[in-house]
């Protein structure tokens, strides 16, 4: 019952980072229709500013807070003005291509400007151990679910307790409806991107420290946050936290009972079943578009 | 007589111009990004360290090295085509690659143009298909393997090992050479769990070990890999001693891996920090050009190109398939040939023989515990 118990608190806190990341796809995807495959590389290009930013000798807080306000104008105004604003004028597979493009060119400018090597990345919590019920659980993987837990549901209380927040969600829904009430839906849509950098860089200092620092790290994460995304309802917020937690936790499972070789199968697997069984997600609403 | 002189003056400057500028040009395809990239990069650095200075000093038999620097990518395809474009361009000698899958496929086309490849590959098989131009920089797993079996059931006195391996050629050649040599010391192997190439999450393979209740773990993947996973054994508090073969007890494994990797045993052919002046000389020397503490790999790529020149300088002359019969059966004296760091046997396989270490990682550092001397005598 312990090792099941481990494995539970591992997939967990695996499975919060998923959630983390893939709650980027939901708000691009219902703020303005922005499909980001380079979402793992939102990830990954923070970890590398972080690590630079410490390099240089100021603390961890602040190296992420200033890479925090890099993300905001570069991953977030940039990435909306550069591509994602041009290219959905031409419809969603441009920008799907274009994000694609972005993910490979991403990885290649980090690998030859920065290092193709791992990095040690420090950790927010430190890795002190201590025994629950018999299971050892270390401070960075309890930290790392609370942290991941308190930023999408915080992130969902912004988007439906606060004005910003809900005029967000207007333009979510209908943006044409959105102006007609007088939100200014660029300035919302905008405030969608710089949610997701701050978001990706929150998942950089979270899920870096295990995974190392190197510029293929976003590629797993990026595709595991996807398929979070699909599994949880890919207009729910919650959802892809549930989404991110179930495909952890069954990663694990798998990994522990069956065989590690199936480990990246499950969440593929997962995916598959969801799309046939609930094409919405876990947790989505059906929505109908007019073709 | 006249009209001869002035012709003949030519010529002789000619000659004179292309001795000048005549150079040895060697290969290194190594593994500069992918899974591979910390133990290619070490290896690139160290060959790199090395040509410098045999050029500095004036070369091998007079004539500079030139050497070339290629990206596997860790990919045993992109290998196989490097390795032809090096045979291509005219190499005397190739070096690398690393990973053992891409150095089995590459290898023929080194093998088909005749000439010396030198190789960190572990991989038993590599050096037993009958390659005359094949030759190790570091042990085969056959040797480093018993060696590790025995230390675990003699020294540690260990009934019960668990296994982790990766599942690569590299891995799956060490876990099927270690499995056999610790059956062979009365050893129960009570988990033989396989890890993926560049695998994130240790935490499932690490929670099998931990269950099969065995007296030692030994860990055998590669560099990220074996940090991830030292990594997860501290988390999951694992608590019998973790052994290893060189890789575990890695310089940057000891880095990646930070307080994860103390206590960790390892069997290492070559460590920076063994009780040698030579090898303490060139880890100062190398750090101080490349700003960082190599691994055994910047050893292995150091030394590889002072067993060229070693090999060079016995045949006499620059002719490929004279300095691989002249390889075969030469022992290297570090007296002679300092860049070899430590004497030297290589034997008619290219498989070499040379002392070893048992070394243990503490405060970040890898201490030398024992001295396991060559089989060779010199």
């Amino acid at each position: 019952m312990s090792d099941f118990l481990q494995l539970l608190v591992s997939g967990l806190a695996t499975g919060s980072i998923y959630a983390l990341a893939g709650l980027g796809f939901t708000l691009l995807w219902q703020a303005s229709g922005t499909l980001n495959f380079a979402q793992g590389e939102f990830v990954m290009l923070p970890a590398f500013g972080i690590l630079a930013l410490s390099g240089l000798g100021l603390p961890l807080a602040v190296a992420f807070a200033l890479t925090c306000a890099v993300a905001v104008v570069v991953l977030g105004w940039g990435f909306k003005r550069g591509i994602a604003d041009p290219l959905l004028r031409s419809g969603h597979m441009p920008v799907v291509v274009a994000t694609l493009g972005l993910s490979i060119a991403l990885r290649n400018a980090v690998r030859a400007g920065y290092s193709a090597e791992a990095h040690p990345f420090p950790s927010v919590f430190g890795d002190d151990l201590f025994h629950i019920g018999g299971v050892a659980v270390t401070r960075i993987d309890v930290g790392t679910l609370v942290a991941a837990l308190v930023l999408v549901l915080g992130t969902q209380a912004f988007l439906a307790r606060t004005v910003t927040g809900r005029a967000m969600q207007a333009v979510a829904q209908d943006a044409d409806s959105a102006v007609v009430v007088g939100i200014d839906v660029p300035r919302m849509i905008l405030y969608t991107f710089a949610v997701n950098a701050v978001l990706a860089c929150a998942a950089a200092l979270l899920v870096t420290p295990s995974y190392l620092a190197k510029f293929d790290m976003g590629e797993s994460l990026g595709t595991k946050a996807f398929f979070a995304a699909v599994i949880g309802g890919f207009n729910n917020a919650r959802g892809t936290l549930l989404g991110g937690i179930v495909v952890g936790v069954c990663e694990n499972l798998a990994a522990a009972y069956v065989s590690a070789a199936y480990k990246d199968a499950v969440a593929l697997a997962l995916f598959l079943f969801v799309l046939l069984v609930r094409p919405q997600g876990l947790l989505g609403k059906p929505v109908e578009r007019k073709v | 007589m006249n009209a001869k002189l002035p012709a003949a003056a030519v010529v002789a400057c000619l000659l004179a111009a292309s001795t000048a500028h005549a150079q040895i040009k060697i290969a290194v395809i190594q593994e500069l990004s992918g899974t591979g990239a910390t133990a290619g990069t070490n290896f690139k650095n160290g060959v790199d360290l090395a040509v410098k200075e045999i050029n500095a000093a004036g070369g091998i038999l007079g004539q500079k090295l030139d050497a070339t620097f290629e990206d596997t990518q860790s990919n045993p395809a992109v290998a196989k085509g490097l390795a032809l474009k090096a045979v291509d361009d005219g190499a005397f000698a190739v070096f690398g690659p690393t990973f053992s899958g891409s150095m089995a496929v590459s290898m023929a086309q080194t093998r088909r143009a005749e000439v010396p490849n030198f190789t960190g590959a572990d991989a038993a098989a590599l050096t037993q298909q009958g390659n005359p131009y094949i030759f190790r920089t570091s042990f085969t797993q056959l040797i480093s393997m018993p060696r590790v079996a025995r230390y675990i059931a003699g020294t540690l006195k260990a009934k019960r090992i668990a296994v982790i391996f990766v599942n690569n050629d590299f891995g799956k050649g060490g876990r099927d050479a270690f499995v056999k040599a610790a059956v062979a010391e009365g050893l129960t192997v009570t988990a033989d769990i396989s890890t993926e190439a560049g695998q994130l999450d240790f935490s499932a393979p690490v929670l099998k070990a931990k269950h099969s209740d065995p007296d030692a773990l030994f860990v055998y993947t590669n560099e990220e890999e074996s940090a991830r996973c030292l990594r997860e054994l501290r988390k999951q508090a694992f608590a019998r001693p973790i052994v290893g073969e060189t890789t575990l007890a890695g310089q940057r494994v000891i880095e990646l891996a930070g307080a994860a990797a103390n206590g960790v045993l390892a069997h290492v052919g070559l460590t920076v920090d063994a009780p040698i002046p030579a090898v303490h000389e060139f880890r100062a020397r190398f750090e101080k050009a490349y700003k960082y503490v190599p691994d055994h790999n910047g050893i292995k790529g150091y030394t590889s190109v002072y067993f060229l020149k070693a090999g060079i300088e016995a045949a006499g002359k620059l002719d490929r398939v004279a300095v691989a019969r002249a390889l075969h059966g030469l022992k290297i004296r570090a007296a002679k040939q300092p860049g070899v760091l430590m004497d030297v046997a290589i034997d008619d396989h290219g498989d070499l023989d040379r002392a070893s270490f048992i070394v243990q990682v503490k405060d970040g550092k890898q201490e030398v515990k024992e001295v396991l001397p060559p089989v060779a005598r010199f």
